[in-house]
């Protein structure tokens, strides 16, 4: 497994609230950390190749943008179809993240998590009717929760 | 999922006085360049030799975005457990103590993206340790300083590799 060393933490930290908007970006992350811009860009591209960066672009706030309806979709699913339904329904072009998720039962029955975005109630409601229909008679039971206020969203986009 | 054209400027939220108007050059920046952002010296000078305009062009539209926060910004993305370990953990907190208690998780600097939701399980959020054992402790922590009980929800997997979101929005 590739492991990152203190340099690469560094960049990735230097990095995490975005690339400065200058014309030679990684020229001026290189001079806060002492390094050169092309050690900088090597180093992520390494990254990228390795899988510890995933992209690298704009990230557009949803919300702002009109989609005011993020549902977080959970579905209990059956174990044995859970990776072929998630790989369909992560396919998606409405789900923007899909995970499977162990049960905690009896309070917790649901197994895969679709967060899904829209700009109405109705657009939502779509989106769910076509993944109900998608995974038809495997849906044994889902809920729709959607965030009410975001309270805090900070630091790398990881998804958990 | 583009729309054609509106013959009107896009506005989006905010009164008139401070408003962002959305041109093409907005749209294509948001649009297309979600990822695969140059590795190179002047990243923003290829994007706007790709796109026809010039690089002052793209800077100043990408500050405009930033500074009316339709962008969080431009950078890396990282996928989960790549840089230490996560979880998303959900609490049942009753209304009158969600504001404590949601206070006292934000202020937790292992937490990332704190959500309020409709549900019995009304407060949801991230939680990113160095490793297993650190993760634990905070999960053990928070339940001793808010008194309710995490429900811990780790990912399994991942079915499908998060490129982007495609937006619906005016297209040039």
């Amino acid at each position: 497994m590739f492991s990152l060393d203190e340099t690469d933490l560094a960049i990735m930290r230097a990095t995490q609230s975005g690339l400065p908007l200058t014309p030679r970006p990684y020229q001026t992350i290189a001079e806060q950390l002492g390094l050169s811009a092309e050690d900088v860009m090597s180093r992520m591209i390494n990254m990228q190749e390795q899988g510890v960066i995933r992209r690298i672009g704009v990230v557009p706030n949803h919300y702002k943008l009109g989609y005011r309806f993020n549902g977080m979709t959970v579905w209990n699913i059956p174990d044995e179809v859970i990776d072929e339904l998630g790989e369909k329904v992560g396919q998606l072009d409405f789900v923007s993240h899909c995970y499977h998720r162990p049960r905690h039962l009896p309070e917790w029955p649901y197994n895969l998590f679709a967060m899904v975005h829209g700009k109405s109630q109705a657009a939502v409601d779509q989106q769910i009717k076509v993944m109900s229909e998608l995974l038809g008679a495997y849906n044994q039971g889902h809920e729709v929760l959607y965030s009410t206020e975001i309270l805090k969203k900070t630091g790398f986009r990881s998804g958990g | 999922m583009l729309n054609p054209l509106p013959s009107h400027p896009l506005t989006y939220e905010q009164p008139l006085s401070n408003a962002l108007q959305i041109t093409p050059l907005h749209t294509r920046l948001l649009n297309d360049f979600q990822r695969d952002f140059p590795l190179s010296p002047r990243p923003y000078l290829e994007i706007a030799e790709h796109l026809g305009v010039s690089e002052e062009a793209v800077l100043s539209a990408l500050s405009d975005l930033s500074e009316h926060d339709y962008i969080s910004r431009v950078g890396p993305i990282i996928p989960p457990n790549q840089l230490g370990v996560s979880t998303l953990v959900a609490m049942a907190i009753p209304p009158e103590q969600l504001q404590r208690v949601a206070d006292q998780i934000s202020a937790r600097p292992e937490v990332n993206h704190n959500y309020e939701r409709e549900h019995r399980f009304n407060l949801w959020f991230v939680l990113i340790a160095s490793d297993a054992v650190h993760l634990q402790q905070v999960l053990d922590s928070i339940d001793e300083e808010t008194g309710y009980q995490t429900l811990s929800l780790p990912l399994v997997d991942e079915f499908f590799i998060d490129l982007g979101f495609n937006l619906d929005l005016p297209h040039v």
